[in-house]
């Protein structure tokens, strides 16, 4: 009787909630799994998984703190701020506390140089950049409808551009002989592609700076893209979520520089961001929708009801970011700390032989591990990763969970942990090249490794290369 | 600034959405419009003593002293305490199972509404930026595009956007009147069914409000019974928003749909699903925190991946972890909560009755359901518009039409007491009274 109920009510969920568009069945997440049976920890666990796969900026929250520890007054829970707590209590308006708006466009404005002006009346609040590029798309585009989106993307566009839209995601196959920067050609491929399928072409979604790759779209192509979507009269949406974690050049160019110097409806162009990256505050769900489009400003506007950010929330954040001494500070400090994290990660995948694809932005690098792989394939590329993952234990993502075209490529990130992780990271990795080098004994190494895998281990031994048993109790002091 | 292409030709929008084209946002409604009159011309003691008076916003702002109070005694969020791993963790904090504190805090607060007749799970919680994007979620998930939702009339106002507009779902109305309270009764859920059926549509389940926004009054237990049994019957969902449990005037008042299926061994839970929120007990809308309690482990299993669209701040849920776990300040504040409710609730009865205003038996929420149809010349939705742009522009109260919750009978308006100073519920109601006055002296002429 059970099993027949348990069915049963199976059948009374939508077809979205029984879709797996939500996308966790991909094994891109057998990573993160393998990461939360045994996560890395300096003293409790130190033969655990490190967690190499997650894009965060863990670099500069002590600037952070410490701006909040000295204006306690921001924090509407306190003595010092109590005064304010029944009107950030009440306010709902889905227009948002203006000074909140007032921050955030400061804010996104040093973020570019201050060599654009962004009009706090166009900007929407949104649940995460999660939510805001959910948002462009419902404002943009019909259910059956297309955006094209450059390949490699951050995978979790399948699910926030997709999945409650029923939106398609028509991918731009970049190459890597050109450094997966996009084309003209390109573009005009994957739309005369669509064409053909007989399927509607509503915009381009990217992100630049880009995730996975870490680079920053020059003047020219931006340029190039604005003519291209023009031509074809569709939207363009760009996700900016990163673009204050460019910390070397070419400085980062945003679609708003180059919209404001050349021919273009601007009703076609709009802007996502959010503070998750470029400042570490994910937790806070600070989602940014920006738009040259009146109607879509709008449109937008009555769907943040549907995931505004917390007045107490708004509220610090808004003294935070009017604080132009602090931001000024913060900027330059954060883009510092990126640059030498970039460059002692670097520096040591270099010295064992490992190279990535010149990046000047974002919070990891794009590997390049096509050597290591026993076939140009993909199976050879998720082998190589259950390798990473299970036997030197650093999760990173693999190529083609960003939809590459090329098998080999892994996103490793580099800013969500301390220097000595770091370090313990890169000797894993020397470990795990050297014990590889020679490409016969290399092969021959992938397949002991899995058999050995499966022995019990003991305790004791400490090698970065045995799993720890389950029931050990290193891990059980680590929970 | 950005050189707009000067070849477009005006009529040529660049194409948007359906969505962003339709209007089932529902912000042309007249439930919108008072607001704005409200905007331009707001109430003030001093400042502005013959501006409008908005009588038409649910919120309670009767027990602010409390939360204040308990504030300043305790630092309460992570980055009052200073600590930094607790600031750190917090602000990376982005987990879609939302803060366990935060949820077994929620679990205890709604165990206590109950007055302990039932437990909660802090497990089933999903969380949600507010309960406008639980009630969506949750329509995304039981239902497809095309299908109905069935939703007893007269209702919130927001559910024709919260339920519709981006879920492509519709709302099939179950006809409730004065004849009987606006009671639910079988013979509506049957009718409301077979109107859906006539349709085409295919009904995937029950919405109920309860307590009830626009009616100020629990859901009877005999109702819940019906209602779960017809959702048996017919094998949809029953979703049940509780977000006014809070403000019963009275604990035992309140019958939760968690003890009806507590009572029956939930025997039927897996159908069954509630909506909660802050906004409305502890008078917090601003800080979005809303959840979704299922007792469906693929409702919840789906809920939770779809709540990354609509986290709650972890700003946000640390503080409340906080509040809601210290079980001493939140017995104390939901006595007192309910108390001065219930004081409201007599004040503005007492003062409406003097005029001769009759309001329908209310036990719970921010508001009371007005039976001003005496003073309508013809019982239509027309004179009932009428009147409401009287009383918004003579009278200068912004009340809401019960045309805008879809009443069936004409002439019920939705007032709200919470959300104003005692003396400001005196003048609204001398006003009233004064109109009323002239309505009678204009009759006998």
């Amino acid at each position: 009787m059970e099993g027949t109920k348990k069915v049963k009510s199976q059948e009374l969920l939508s077809k979205l909630a029984t879709s797996d568009q939500h996308g966790e069945n991909s094994p891109y997440f057998d990573g993160w799994k393998a990461y939360e049976k045994d996560p890395f920890h300096p003293t409790t666990n130190p033969n655990g998984v490190i967690q190499m796969g997650l894009a965060e900026n863990q670099l500069s929250l002590d600037l952070v703190l410490d701006w909040i520890k000295a204006n306690p007054e921001a924090s509407i829970c306190n003595a010092e701020g109590i005064h304010a707590f029944k009107n950030m209590a009440l306010f709902q308006d889905y227009h948002g506390l203006p000074e909140f708006r007032k921050g955030v466009a400061r804010f996104m404005e040093k973020a570019r140089g201050e060599r654009v002006r962004f009009d706090p009346d166009r900007i929407v609040m949104a649940g995460g950049a999660t939510g805001a590029n959910e948002v462009a798309i419902f404002c943009l585009a019909n259910e059956g409808d297309a955006f094209l989106v450059p390949c490699p993307y951050y995978p979790a566009f399948n699910r926030d551009l997709r999945w409650r839209t029923k939106v398609q995601l028509l991918p731009v196959t970049c190459q890597s002989s050109n450094n997966f920067q996009m084309t003209k050609e390109d573009l005009e491929e994957a739309f005369q592609n669509a064409q053909k399928a007989n399927i509607k072409v509503k915009g381009v979604i990217l992100s630049n700076p880009s995730n996975p790759l870490g680079t920053t779209m020059d003047k020219a192509s931006l340029r190039s893209l604005v003519t291209f979507i023009n031509e074809k009269q569709i939207h363009l949406v760009c996700d900016e979520i990163y673009g204050a974690t460019v910390f070397r050049s070419q400085r980062f160019v945003s679609i708003s520089e180059v919209v404001e110097e050349m021919e273009c409806n601007l009703d076609l162009i709009h802007v996502v961001y959010s503070l998750s990256k470029d400042m570490g505050l994910p937790g806070f769900r600070v989602g940014i929708f920006y738009s040259y489009n009146d109607r879509v400003v709008s449109c937008a506007r009555k769907q943040s009801s549907f995931g505004l950010v917390s007045s107490q929330t708004q509220y610090l954040l808004a003294k935070m970011l009017l604080d132009e001494e602090f931001t000024d500070r913060y900027l330059s400090e954060s883009r510092r700390r990126l640059a030498s994290r970039y460059e002692s990660f670097t520096k040591g995948l270099m010295e064992v032989g490992i190279g990535c694809l010149g990046s000047n932005a974002g919070l990891y690098r794009w590997m390049d591990l096509r050597q290591l792989l026993k076939e140009p394939t993909f199976d050879s590329e998720t082998e190589l990763w259950r390798l990473i993952v299970y036997e030197v234990k650093l999760n990173v993502s693999p190529g083609s969970s960003f939809h590459c075209h090329e098998p080999g490529w892994f996103r490793v990130c580099f800013a969500n942990m301390d220097d000595e992780t770091l370090k313990i990271a890169l000797g894993r990795i020397r470990m795990f090249v050297e014990k590889g080098k020679g490409a016969k004994s290399w092969q021959r190494n992938l397949k002991l490794s899995f058999s050995s895998r499966k022995m019990a281990t003991s305790p004791r031994i400490m090698s970065p290369h045995s799993p720890i048993p389950p029931h050990s109790p290193l891990l059980r002091a680590n929970n | 600034m950005a050189i707009k292409s000067l070849e477009q030709p005006s009529s040529a929008a660049v194409s948007l959405s359906k969505i962003a084209v339709s209007d089932t946002h529902g912000e042309d409604s007249p439930y919108f419009a008072g607001w704005k009159a409200y905007d331009e011309n707001p109430y003030d003691e001093s400042s502005n003593p013959s501006g409008v008076i908005q009588m038409g916003l649910a919120e309670n702002q009767v027990s602010f002293d409390l939360l204040e109070k308990y504030l300043e005694k305790n630092s309460s969020d992570a980055i009052s305490s200073g600590r930094v791993s607790s600031f750190r963790e917090n602000a990376l904090f982005q987990d879609y199972h939302g803060l366990l504190s935060f949820r077994e805090a929620m679990a205890s607060f709604m165990g206590q509404i109950r007055g302990g007749r039932v437990k909660f799970d802090s497990e089933r919680f999903v969380i949600t930026a507010g309960a406008t994007a639980a009630n969506e979620l949750l329509t995304f998930i039981l239902a497809d595009p095309g299908d109905a939702l069935l939703v007893p009339t007269p209702y919130y106002p927001g559910f024709d956007r919260d339920l519709r507009w981006r879920t492509g779902v519709n709302i099939v109305p179950i006809h409730c009147d004065s004849s009987n309270g606006f009671e639910i009764t079988p013979a509506a859920l049957d009718s409301a069914y077979s109107d859906a059926e006539s349709r085409g549509l295919r009904v995937r389940g029950v919405l109920i409000t309860n307590p009830s926004n626009p009616l100020g009054a629990t859901v009877k237990r005999a109702v819940l019974e019906h209602v779960l049994d017809f959702s048996v019957r017919k094998n949809i969902h029953l979703v049940s928003d509780e977000i006014y449990s809070g403000s019963a005037f009275s604990d035992r008042e309140f019958v939760s749909i968690a003890e009806v299926l507590d009572a029956r061994g939930h025997r039927d839970s897996e159908r069954c699903h509630i909506v909660y929120s802050l906004s409305k007990d502890l008078g917090l809308p601003g800080f979005r925190v809303g959840t979704i309690y299922s007792y469906n482990d693929a409702v919840v299993t789906t809920a939770r991946r779809m709540s990354s669209f609509t986290l709650i701040s972890s700003q946000t849920q640390q503080l409340l972890a906080t509040m809601l776990s210290d079980e001493e300040f939140t017995e104390g504040y939901i006595e007192t909560n309910r108390e001065r409710l219930r004081r409201r609730y007599r004040m503005i009865v007492d003062g409406l009755g003097q005029a001769g205003i009759e309001c329908l038996k209310g036990n719970a929420g921010l508001f009371c359901w007005m039976n001003l149809s005496p003073l309508l010349k013809e019982e239509t939705v027309e004179e009932e518009l009428a009147l409401w742009e009287c009383i918004l522009r003579e009278v200068r109260l912004n009340i809401s039409p019960g045309v805008s919750c879809h009443c069936a009978e004409p002439g019920w308006f939705r007032i709200c007491f919470a959300n104003m100073s005692e003396q400001t519920l005196q003048v609204a109601l001398a006003r009233i009274h004064d109109y009323v006055e002239r309505m009678r002296e204009n009759g006998d002429k």
